[in-house]
Protein backbone atom coordinates (compact mmCIF):
# COMPACT_ATOMS: atom_id res chain seq x y z
CA UNK A 1 0.00 0.00 0.00
CA UNK A 2 2.73 2.66 0.88
CA UNK A 3 4.48 1.35 -2.45
CA UNK A 4 1.40 2.16 -4.37
CA UNK A 5 1.27 5.58 -2.41
CA UNK A 6 4.61 6.52 -3.34
CA UNK A 7 4.36 5.22 -6.69
CA UNK A 8 1.29 7.70 -7.05
CA UNK A 9 3.16 10.10 -5.29
CA UNK A 10 6.22 10.13 -7.93
CA UNK A 11 3.48 10.48 -10.62
CA UNK A 12 1.62 13.22 -9.32
CA UNK A 13 4.96 14.62 -9.41
CA UNK A 14 5.74 14.19 -12.81
CA UNK A 15 2.61 15.21 -13.59
CA UNK A 16 3.09 18.68 -11.94
CA UNK A 17 6.51 19.64 -13.05
CA UNK A 18 5.16 18.79 -16.68
CA UNK A 19 1.89 21.27 -16.21
CA UNK A 20 4.56 23.60 -15.13
CA UNK A 21 7.03 23.06 -18.21
CA UNK A 22 3.71 23.52 -20.39
CA UNK A 23 2.26 26.32 -18.30
CA UNK A 24 0.64 28.12 -21.46
CA UNK A 25 -0.88 25.11 -23.46
CA UNK A 26 -2.25 23.39 -20.41
CA UNK A 27 -4.00 26.23 -19.40
CA UNK A 28 -5.08 27.21 -22.75
CA UNK A 29 -6.46 23.24 -22.66
CA UNK A 30 -8.12 24.09 -19.43
CA UNK A 31 -9.49 27.33 -20.45
CA UNK A 32 -11.30 25.97 -23.52
CA UNK A 33 -12.70 22.76 -20.71
CA UNK A 34 -13.67 25.22 -18.65
CA UNK A 35 -15.47 26.98 -21.28
CA UNK A 36 -17.03 24.01 -23.02
CA UNK A 37 -18.39 23.12 -19.19
CA UNK A 38 -19.19 26.77 -17.92
CA UNK A 39 -22.78 26.75 -20.36
CA UNK A 40 -24.83 23.08 -19.30
CA UNK A 41 -23.58 24.02 -15.89
CA UNK A 42 -25.02 27.40 -15.94
CA UNK A 43 -27.90 26.44 -17.39
CA UNK A 44 -28.41 23.29 -15.28
CA UNK A 45 -28.09 25.18 -12.28
CA UNK A 46 -31.12 28.01 -13.80
CA UNK A 47 -32.87 25.64 -14.50
CA UNK A 48 -32.84 23.83 -11.38
CA UNK A 49 -33.79 26.34 -9.59
CA UNK A 50 -36.91 27.76 -11.82
CA UNK A 51 -38.03 24.11 -11.29
CA UNK A 52 -38.06 24.24 -7.63
CA UNK A 53 -39.78 27.72 -7.71
CA UNK A 54 -41.86 25.93 -10.36
CA UNK A 55 -42.72 23.07 -7.84
CA UNK A 56 -43.38 25.39 -4.87
CA UNK A 57 -46.53 27.15 -6.81
CA UNK A 58 -49.67 25.66 -6.50
CA UNK A 59 -49.43 23.65 -9.72
CA UNK A 60 -53.22 22.78 -9.54
CA UNK A 61 -54.68 24.25 -12.69
CA UNK A 62 -57.96 26.23 -11.72
CA UNK A 63 -61.02 28.29 -13.41
CA UNK A 64 -61.61 31.31 -12.16
CA UNK A 65 -65.41 32.85 -12.87
CA UNK A 66 -66.19 36.77 -11.82
CA UNK A 67 -69.65 37.65 -11.41
CA UNK A 68 -71.07 40.56 -12.53
CA UNK A 69 -71.71 43.19 -10.26
CA UNK A 70 -75.39 42.97 -11.08
CA UNK A 71 -75.83 39.40 -9.71
CA UNK A 72 -77.39 38.52 -7.19
CA UNK A 73 -78.16 35.15 -4.75
CA UNK A 74 -80.78 33.79 -7.37
CA UNK A 75 -77.92 33.58 -9.87
CA UNK A 76 -75.31 32.48 -7.19
CA UNK A 77 -77.91 29.43 -6.68
CA UNK A 78 -78.45 28.37 -10.13
CA UNK A 79 -74.42 28.53 -10.77
CA UNK A 80 -73.67 26.31 -8.14
CA UNK A 81 -76.75 23.70 -8.99
CA UNK A 82 -75.00 23.83 -12.54
CA UNK A 83 -71.86 23.24 -11.21
CA UNK A 84 -73.05 19.87 -9.15
CA UNK A 85 -74.46 18.67 -12.17
CA UNK A 86 -70.81 19.43 -14.40
CA UNK A 87 -68.90 16.17 -14.25
CA UNK A 88 -65.91 17.75 -14.95
CA UNK A 89 -65.13 19.78 -12.26
CA UNK A 90 -63.75 18.22 -8.56
CA UNK A 91 -64.33 21.13 -6.46
CA UNK A 92 -65.69 24.15 -6.48
CA UNK A 93 -65.32 27.00 -3.65
CA UNK A 94 -66.77 30.30 -3.97
CA UNK A 95 -65.05 33.51 -2.85
CA UNK A 96 -66.77 36.34 -1.86
CA UNK A 97 -66.12 39.92 -2.60
CA UNK A 98 -65.31 40.62 0.99
CA UNK A 99 -62.93 38.13 1.08
CA UNK A 100 -61.31 38.49 -1.91
CA UNK A 101 -60.69 42.28 -0.02
CA UNK A 102 -59.65 40.61 2.93
CA UNK A 103 -56.71 38.17 0.84
CA UNK A 104 -55.78 41.37 -1.18
CA UNK A 105 -55.38 43.28 1.88
CA UNK A 106 -52.97 40.28 3.38
CA UNK A 107 -50.86 40.56 0.27
CA UNK A 108 -50.18 43.97 0.85
CA UNK A 109 -52.73 45.82 -0.68
CA UNK A 110 -54.05 47.27 1.72
CA UNK A 111 -53.07 50.96 1.57
CA UNK A 112 -54.81 51.08 -1.85
CA UNK A 113 -57.75 49.52 -1.10
CA UNK A 114 -58.19 51.96 1.48
CA UNK A 115 -57.78 54.88 -0.91
CA UNK A 116 -60.72 53.40 -2.62
CA UNK A 117 -64.60 54.53 -1.82
CA UNK A 118 -65.83 50.80 -2.33
CA UNK A 119 -64.69 47.42 -2.78
CA UNK A 120 -64.13 47.11 -6.67
CA UNK A 121 -63.95 43.23 -6.31
CA UNK A 122 -66.62 41.13 -7.26
CA UNK A 123 -67.81 37.74 -5.40
CA UNK A 124 -66.35 34.48 -7.78
CA UNK A 125 -65.95 30.94 -7.66
CA UNK A 126 -62.76 28.53 -8.30
CA UNK A 127 -63.53 25.89 -9.99
CA UNK A 128 -60.82 22.98 -9.74
CA UNK A 129 -61.18 20.61 -12.49
CA UNK A 130 -60.97 16.84 -12.27
CA UNK A 131 -58.75 17.01 -15.52
CA UNK A 132 -55.41 18.71 -15.80
CA UNK A 133 -56.01 18.81 -19.98
CA UNK A 134 -55.50 22.26 -20.96
CA UNK A 135 -58.52 20.84 -23.92
CA UNK A 136 -60.85 20.82 -20.77
CA UNK A 137 -60.24 23.67 -18.70
CA UNK A 138 -61.14 25.32 -21.98
CA UNK A 139 -64.13 23.58 -22.75
CA UNK A 140 -65.45 24.38 -19.34
CA UNK A 141 -63.89 28.32 -19.33
CA UNK A 142 -66.39 28.41 -22.61
CA UNK A 143 -69.36 27.04 -21.25
CA UNK A 144 -69.15 29.71 -18.40
CA UNK A 145 -68.13 32.17 -20.27
CA UNK A 146 -71.44 32.19 -21.68
CA UNK A 147 -73.58 32.99 -18.91
CA UNK A 148 -74.75 35.73 -18.74
CA UNK A 149 -73.87 36.31 -14.67
CA UNK A 150 -70.63 35.91 -15.60
CA UNK A 151 -68.48 39.09 -16.26
CA UNK A 152 -65.13 37.60 -16.82
CA UNK A 153 -63.11 34.21 -16.85
CA UNK A 154 -59.88 33.24 -16.28
CA UNK A 155 -57.92 30.01 -16.56
CA UNK A 156 -54.94 29.90 -13.33
CA UNK A 157 -52.25 28.20 -12.97
CA UNK A 158 -51.92 26.64 -16.20
CA UNK A 159 -48.73 28.45 -16.97
CA UNK A 160 -47.10 26.71 -14.27
CA UNK A 161 -47.75 23.57 -15.75
CA UNK A 162 -46.49 25.35 -19.40
CA UNK A 163 -43.43 26.30 -17.65
CA UNK A 164 -42.88 23.41 -15.42
CA UNK A 165 -42.77 21.61 -18.64
CA UNK A 166 -41.00 24.23 -20.17
CA UNK A 167 -38.31 24.02 -17.33
CA UNK A 168 -37.99 20.48 -18.13
CA UNK A 169 -37.33 20.38 -21.89
CA UNK A 170 -34.27 23.23 -21.11
CA UNK A 171 -33.24 20.93 -18.43
CA UNK A 172 -33.14 18.05 -21.33
CA UNK A 173 -31.72 20.39 -23.69
CA UNK A 174 -28.87 21.21 -20.84
CA UNK A 175 -28.17 17.65 -20.39
CA UNK A 176 -28.00 16.54 -24.02
CA UNK A 177 -25.23 19.95 -24.22
CA UNK A 178 -23.12 18.81 -21.55
CA UNK A 179 -23.49 15.14 -22.58
CA UNK A 180 -21.99 16.87 -26.38
CA UNK A 181 -19.58 19.54 -24.71
CA UNK A 182 -18.66 16.53 -22.43
CA UNK A 183 -17.41 14.54 -25.43
CA UNK A 184 -15.63 17.64 -26.96
CA UNK A 185 -13.61 17.30 -23.12
CA UNK A 186 -12.90 14.12 -23.62
CA UNK A 187 -10.93 14.76 -27.23
CA UNK A 188 -9.66 17.82 -25.80
CA UNK A 189 -7.85 15.50 -23.45
CA UNK A 190 -7.48 12.70 -25.65
CA UNK A 191 -5.37 14.90 -27.94
CA UNK A 192 -3.61 16.26 -25.12
CA UNK A 193 -2.22 13.05 -24.19
CA UNK A 194 -2.07 11.22 -27.81
CA UNK A 195 0.65 14.48 -28.66
CA UNK A 196 2.52 14.04 -25.27
CA UNK A 197 2.77 10.29 -25.90
CA UNK A 198 4.36 10.54 -29.60
CA UNK A 199 6.77 13.40 -28.08
CA UNK A 200 7.68 11.35 -25.29
CA UNK A 201 7.84 8.01 -27.18
CA UNK A 202 11.62 7.81 -26.61
CA UNK A 203 11.76 8.48 -23.41
CA UNK A 204 8.85 5.68 -23.04
CA UNK A 205 10.98 3.41 -24.72
CA UNK A 206 13.79 3.39 -22.75
CA UNK A 207 11.73 3.38 -19.56
CA UNK A 208 10.21 0.19 -21.01
CA UNK A 209 14.24 -1.44 -21.69
CA UNK A 210 15.08 -0.47 -17.88
CA UNK A 211 11.89 -2.11 -16.38
CA UNK A 212 9.21 -0.07 -16.30
CA UNK A 213 5.79 -1.78 -16.20
CA UNK A 214 2.65 -0.25 -18.06
CA UNK A 215 0.81 0.87 -15.09
CA UNK A 216 4.24 2.98 -14.24
CA UNK A 217 4.57 4.44 -17.62
CA UNK A 218 0.78 5.18 -17.60
CA UNK A 219 0.69 6.75 -14.32
CA UNK A 220 1.91 10.27 -14.56
CA UNK A 221 -0.47 10.94 -18.00
CA UNK A 222 -3.65 10.10 -15.91
CA UNK A 223 -2.46 12.28 -12.87
CA UNK A 224 -1.75 14.92 -15.84
CA UNK A 225 -4.97 14.61 -17.70
CA UNK A 226 -7.07 14.09 -14.54
CA UNK A 227 -5.64 17.50 -13.26
CA UNK A 228 -6.02 19.10 -16.24
CA UNK A 229 -9.58 18.28 -16.37
CA UNK A 230 -10.11 19.31 -13.13
CA UNK A 231 -8.58 22.93 -13.37
CA UNK A 232 -11.25 23.19 -15.93
CA UNK A 233 -14.16 22.21 -13.89
CA UNK A 234 -12.56 24.83 -11.46
CA UNK A 235 -12.60 27.66 -14.59
CA UNK A 236 -15.89 26.47 -15.58
CA UNK A 237 -17.08 26.71 -11.96
CA UNK A 238 -15.78 30.32 -11.75
CA UNK A 239 -17.50 31.30 -14.86
CA UNK A 240 -20.76 29.61 -14.15
CA UNK A 241 -20.87 31.45 -10.79
CA UNK A 242 -19.81 35.01 -12.06
CA UNK A 243 -22.61 33.78 -15.15
CA UNK A 244 -25.46 33.49 -11.99
CA UNK A 245 -23.97 36.72 -10.31
CA UNK A 246 -24.27 38.40 -13.46
CA UNK A 247 -28.06 37.11 -14.26
CA UNK A 248 -29.15 37.71 -10.77
CA UNK A 249 -30.47 41.55 -10.24
CA UNK A 250 -32.37 41.10 -14.02
CA UNK A 251 -33.65 37.39 -13.02
CA UNK A 252 -35.10 39.41 -9.21
CA UNK A 253 -36.11 42.25 -11.22
CA UNK A 254 -38.23 39.70 -13.79
CA UNK A 255 -39.73 37.77 -10.88
CA UNK A 256 -40.75 40.86 -8.92
CA UNK A 257 -43.07 41.99 -11.74
CA UNK A 258 -44.55 38.76 -11.18
CA UNK A 259 -44.98 38.98 -7.38
CA UNK A 260 -42.73 36.76 -6.55
CA UNK A 261 -39.66 36.36 -4.45
CA UNK A 262 -36.50 34.59 -6.67
CA UNK A 263 -32.98 34.93 -6.23
CA UNK A 264 -30.04 33.28 -8.05
CA UNK A 265 -27.60 31.11 -6.00
CA UNK A 266 -23.91 30.60 -6.33
CA UNK A 267 -23.46 26.69 -7.31
CA UNK A 268 -23.85 25.19 -4.18
CA UNK A 269 -21.54 22.21 -2.48
CA UNK A 270 -22.96 19.31 -4.43
CA UNK A 271 -23.39 21.59 -7.56
CA UNK A 272 -19.45 22.23 -7.55
CA UNK A 273 -18.41 18.60 -6.70
CA UNK A 274 -20.58 17.23 -9.29
CA UNK A 275 -18.77 20.13 -11.90
CA UNK A 276 -15.48 19.06 -10.87
CA UNK A 277 -16.13 15.52 -10.52
CA UNK A 278 -17.82 15.48 -14.24
CA UNK A 279 -14.82 16.99 -15.54
CA UNK A 280 -12.17 15.03 -13.87
CA UNK A 281 -13.52 11.40 -15.12
CA UNK A 282 -13.72 12.79 -18.41
CA UNK A 283 -10.38 14.39 -18.22
CA UNK A 284 -9.33 10.80 -17.11
CA UNK A 285 -11.84 8.98 -19.54
CA UNK A 286 -10.25 10.86 -22.32
CA UNK A 287 -6.84 10.17 -21.15
CA UNK A 288 -7.48 6.10 -20.87
CA UNK A 289 -8.72 6.39 -24.50
CA UNK A 290 -5.49 8.12 -25.34
CA UNK A 291 -3.30 5.50 -23.55
CA UNK A 292 -5.00 2.31 -24.61
CA UNK A 293 -4.84 3.97 -28.61
CA UNK A 294 -1.52 4.93 -28.54
CA UNK A 295 0.95 3.44 -25.78
CA UNK A 296 1.07 -0.01 -27.54
CA UNK A 297 2.10 1.69 -30.65
CA UNK A 298 4.48 3.80 -28.40
CA UNK B 1 22.99 -19.36 -15.25
CA UNK B 2 21.71 -18.20 -18.61
CA UNK B 3 21.23 -21.21 -20.85
CA UNK B 4 20.72 -20.86 -24.69
CA UNK B 5 19.02 -24.17 -25.90
CA UNK B 6 19.20 -24.54 -30.13
CA UNK B 7 18.17 -20.99 -30.45
CA UNK B 8 17.15 -19.65 -33.56
CA UNK B 9 15.30 -16.24 -34.24
CA UNK B 10 14.09 -15.06 -37.77
CA UNK B 11 12.39 -11.38 -38.03
CA UNK B 12 9.32 -11.21 -39.62
CA UNK B 13 10.78 -9.75 -43.14
CA UNK B 14 12.27 -13.43 -43.59
CA UNK B 15 15.59 -12.86 -42.10
CA UNK B 16 17.42 -15.56 -40.60
CA UNK B 17 19.73 -13.61 -37.23
CA UNK B 18 20.50 -16.71 -35.41
CA UNK B 19 21.26 -20.68 -36.49
CA UNK B 20 20.38 -23.04 -33.46
CA UNK B 21 22.87 -21.75 -31.29
CA UNK B 22 23.52 -23.00 -28.13
CA UNK B 23 25.93 -22.24 -25.27
CA UNK B 24 25.93 -21.66 -21.22
CA UNK B 25 26.77 -18.50 -19.58
CA UNK B 26 27.85 -19.45 -16.19
CA UNK B 27 27.61 -17.09 -12.89
CA UNK B 28 30.41 -14.29 -13.17
CA UNK B 29 31.83 -15.32 -15.95
CA UNK B 30 33.03 -12.55 -18.52
CA UNK B 31 31.74 -13.33 -22.20
CA UNK B 32 32.73 -11.66 -25.17
CA UNK B 33 29.95 -11.93 -28.20
CA UNK B 34 32.30 -10.92 -31.60
CA UNK B 35 31.72 -11.31 -34.96
CA UNK B 36 30.87 -8.88 -37.83
CA UNK B 37 27.98 -6.66 -38.18
CA UNK B 38 25.09 -8.85 -38.97
CA UNK B 39 26.73 -11.85 -37.12
CA UNK B 40 23.27 -11.92 -34.48
CA UNK B 41 25.14 -10.41 -31.41
CA UNK B 42 22.45 -7.81 -31.11
CA UNK B 43 19.90 -9.89 -31.48
CA UNK B 44 21.19 -12.19 -29.25
CA UNK B 45 21.49 -10.29 -26.23
CA UNK B 46 17.87 -8.94 -27.01
CA UNK B 47 16.88 -12.25 -26.31
CA UNK B 48 18.44 -12.67 -22.92
CA UNK B 49 16.96 -9.42 -21.91
CA UNK B 50 13.12 -10.32 -23.66
CA UNK B 51 13.15 -7.74 -26.30
CA UNK B 52 13.28 -10.24 -28.97
CA UNK B 53 11.48 -13.97 -28.62
CA UNK B 54 13.33 -16.80 -29.91
CA UNK B 55 11.57 -18.62 -33.12
CA UNK B 56 12.52 -21.88 -31.69
CA UNK B 57 14.36 -23.08 -29.21
CA UNK B 58 14.64 -21.91 -25.62
CA UNK B 59 16.63 -19.53 -23.78
CA UNK B 60 16.97 -20.52 -19.95
CA UNK B 61 17.50 -17.91 -17.12
CA UNK B 62 18.23 -19.83 -13.80
CA UNK B 63 15.32 -22.44 -14.93
CA UNK B 64 13.24 -19.67 -16.11
CA UNK B 65 12.19 -19.79 -19.87
CA UNK B 66 12.66 -15.97 -21.19
CA UNK B 67 10.62 -16.66 -23.91
CA UNK B 68 7.73 -17.97 -22.64
CA UNK B 69 7.12 -15.01 -19.84
CA UNK B 70 4.37 -13.22 -20.08
CA UNK B 71 4.26 -9.62 -21.27
CA UNK B 72 3.81 -8.10 -17.43
CA UNK B 73 6.49 -10.49 -16.08
CA UNK B 74 9.19 -8.91 -18.52
CA UNK B 75 9.49 -5.87 -16.64
CA UNK B 76 10.81 -7.34 -13.61
CA UNK B 77 13.15 -9.45 -15.64
CA UNK B 78 14.42 -6.57 -17.02
CA UNK B 79 15.38 -5.24 -13.51
CA UNK B 80 17.49 -7.52 -12.87
CA UNK B 81 19.74 -7.02 -15.76
CA UNK B 82 21.91 -4.05 -16.75
CA UNK B 83 21.39 -3.26 -20.37
CA UNK B 84 23.43 -1.04 -22.22
CA UNK B 85 22.38 -0.85 -25.92
CA UNK B 86 24.39 0.47 -29.07
CA UNK B 87 23.14 3.85 -29.28
CA UNK B 88 23.39 4.82 -25.59
CA UNK B 89 19.61 5.58 -25.13
CA UNK B 90 19.92 8.46 -22.78
CA UNK B 91 17.13 10.99 -22.31
CA UNK B 92 18.42 13.81 -23.96
CA UNK B 93 15.59 16.79 -22.11
CA UNK B 94 16.75 14.94 -18.47
CA UNK B 95 20.42 16.10 -16.68
CA UNK B 96 22.81 12.79 -16.30
CA UNK B 97 21.44 12.44 -12.48
CA UNK B 98 17.85 12.29 -13.55
CA UNK B 99 19.44 9.22 -15.99
CA UNK B 100 20.88 7.90 -13.51
CA UNK B 101 17.85 8.24 -11.38
CA UNK B 102 15.13 6.56 -13.33
CA UNK B 103 15.89 3.13 -13.34
CA UNK B 104 15.80 3.73 -9.62
CA UNK B 105 12.20 4.67 -9.97
CA UNK B 106 10.91 2.39 -12.06
CA UNK B 107 12.66 -0.43 -9.26
CA UNK B 108 10.74 1.29 -6.65
CA UNK B 109 13.40 2.70 -4.89
CA UNK B 110 12.91 5.61 -2.17
CA UNK B 111 13.86 9.04 -3.55
CA UNK B 112 16.57 9.40 -1.23
CA UNK B 113 18.42 5.86 -1.58
CA UNK B 114 17.96 6.95 -5.38
CA UNK B 115 20.08 9.90 -4.74
CA UNK B 116 22.58 8.07 -2.86
CA UNK B 117 23.09 5.03 -5.59
CA UNK B 118 22.78 7.44 -8.29
CA UNK B 119 25.77 9.56 -6.84
CA UNK B 120 27.68 6.46 -6.08
CA UNK B 121 27.13 4.95 -9.60
CA UNK B 122 28.25 8.37 -11.32
CA UNK B 123 31.64 8.55 -8.94
CA UNK B 124 32.31 4.44 -10.02
CA UNK B 125 32.18 5.50 -14.10
CA UNK B 126 34.04 8.61 -12.64
CA UNK B 127 31.47 11.44 -13.48
CA UNK B 128 31.31 12.60 -10.55
CA UNK B 129 30.93 16.36 -11.00
CA UNK B 130 29.04 16.25 -13.89
CA UNK B 131 25.52 14.65 -12.59
CA UNK B 132 23.64 18.27 -13.39
CA UNK B 133 24.95 18.32 -17.36
CA UNK B 134 22.51 17.45 -20.27
CA UNK B 135 24.23 14.30 -21.86
CA UNK B 136 24.24 16.30 -24.94
CA UNK B 137 26.89 18.01 -23.50
CA UNK B 138 29.20 15.58 -22.51
CA UNK B 139 31.77 13.37 -25.09
CA UNK B 140 30.80 10.11 -26.84
CA UNK B 141 32.95 8.44 -24.42
CA UNK B 142 31.22 10.29 -21.71
CA UNK B 143 27.63 9.41 -22.36
CA UNK B 144 29.10 5.60 -23.02
CA UNK B 145 30.03 6.19 -19.20
CA UNK B 146 26.72 7.75 -18.53
CA UNK B 147 24.95 4.85 -19.88
CA UNK B 148 27.21 2.18 -18.42
CA UNK B 149 26.16 4.38 -14.69
CA UNK B 150 22.59 3.61 -15.65
CA UNK B 151 22.86 0.18 -16.33
CA UNK B 152 24.66 -0.94 -12.79
CA UNK B 153 22.62 1.62 -10.26
CA UNK B 154 20.45 -1.19 -9.83
CA UNK B 155 23.24 -3.61 -8.81
CA UNK B 156 22.48 -6.05 -11.57
CA UNK B 157 23.65 -9.73 -11.28
CA UNK B 158 23.98 -9.57 -15.20
CA UNK B 159 25.46 -6.71 -17.38
CA UNK B 160 24.53 -6.99 -20.88
CA UNK B 161 26.49 -4.30 -23.37
CA UNK B 162 25.84 -4.20 -27.10
CA UNK B 163 29.06 -2.92 -28.59
CA UNK B 164 30.32 -0.01 -25.88
CA UNK B 165 33.30 0.58 -27.23
CA UNK B 166 31.87 1.28 -30.70
CA UNK B 167 32.85 4.49 -32.05
CA UNK B 168 34.88 5.45 -28.88
CA UNK B 169 38.85 6.63 -29.74
CA UNK B 170 41.08 3.35 -28.46
CA UNK B 171 42.07 4.98 -25.11
CA UNK B 172 38.31 5.48 -24.04
CA UNK B 173 37.76 2.03 -25.51
CA UNK B 174 40.13 0.73 -23.27
CA UNK B 175 39.22 2.69 -20.43
CA UNK B 176 35.87 1.02 -20.89
CA UNK B 177 36.93 -2.57 -21.00
CA UNK B 178 38.51 -1.73 -17.77
CA UNK B 179 35.09 -1.01 -16.28
CA UNK B 180 33.81 -4.10 -17.69
CA UNK B 181 36.37 -5.90 -15.96
CA UNK B 182 36.23 -4.47 -12.56
CA UNK B 183 32.73 -5.06 -12.84
CA UNK B 184 33.38 -9.10 -13.30
CA UNK B 185 36.17 -8.43 -10.65
CA UNK B 186 33.78 -7.62 -8.26
CA UNK B 187 31.13 -10.48 -9.15
CA UNK B 188 28.85 -9.39 -11.75
CA UNK B 189 28.38 -11.29 -15.23
CA UNK B 190 29.08 -9.65 -18.09
CA UNK B 191 28.11 -9.99 -21.21
CA UNK B 192 29.86 -8.43 -23.98
CA UNK B 193 29.03 -7.88 -27.96
CA UNK B 194 32.28 -5.72 -29.41
CA UNK B 195 34.08 -6.13 -32.99
CA UNK B 196 37.73 -6.42 -30.78
CA UNK B 197 38.14 -8.54 -28.39
CA UNK B 198 41.15 -7.78 -27.86
CA UNK B 199 40.54 -4.69 -26.32
CA UNK B 200 39.60 -7.21 -23.36
CA UNK B 201 43.10 -9.25 -23.75
CA UNK B 202 43.49 -8.36 -19.84
CA UNK B 203 40.31 -10.12 -18.55
CA UNK B 204 40.00 -13.62 -18.18
CA UNK B 205 36.70 -14.30 -19.96
CA UNK B 206 35.58 -16.63 -22.73
CA UNK B 207 34.98 -15.27 -26.35
CA UNK B 208 32.13 -16.85 -28.44
CA UNK B 209 32.67 -16.00 -32.28
CA UNK B 210 29.37 -15.28 -34.26
CA UNK B 211 28.84 -15.31 -38.08
CA UNK B 212 25.86 -15.08 -40.07
CA UNK B 213 23.79 -16.60 -37.07
CA UNK B 214 25.99 -19.35 -36.05
CA UNK B 215 28.23 -19.88 -33.57
CA UNK B 216 31.81 -20.72 -34.88
CA UNK B 217 34.34 -20.46 -32.51
CA UNK B 218 35.06 -20.81 -28.77
CA UNK B 219 37.76 -19.69 -27.18
CA UNK B 220 38.89 -18.81 -23.13
CA UNK B 221 41.60 -16.80 -21.99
Amino acid sequence: MIGWLAAHGRALGQALRRLRRQAFGTLLSALVIGLALALPATGLALFERLQSLAASVNTTPQVSLFLKESSGRDDRNRLERNFQADAQLASVSFVSRDTAREILARNGLADILDTLPANPLPDGFVLTLKSADPAAFQAVADRYRADAAIEHVQVDSLWVQRLDALLAFGRTVMLLLAGLLGTALVIITFNTIRLQLLTRQEEIEVSRILGATIPFIRRPYYWFGGLQAFAGGLIAWGIADGLLALMAPEVRRIAETYGAIFSLHRLDLLQVTGLLAFSTLLGLAGTGLALRRHLRAA
Amino acid sequence: MIEFQEVSKRYPGGHLALAGVSFTIRHGELLLLSGHSGAGKSTLLKLIAAIERPTEGRVMMNGQDVGKLRADAIPYLRRKLGLILQDHRLLMDRSVFENLVLPLEIAGQSAREARKRAQAALERVGLKDRGGELPITLSGGEQQRVAIARAIVNRPAVLIADEPTAHLDPDYARDIAHLFQSFNDAGVTVIVSTHDPSLFCNARGRTLRLAQGVLTDEETS
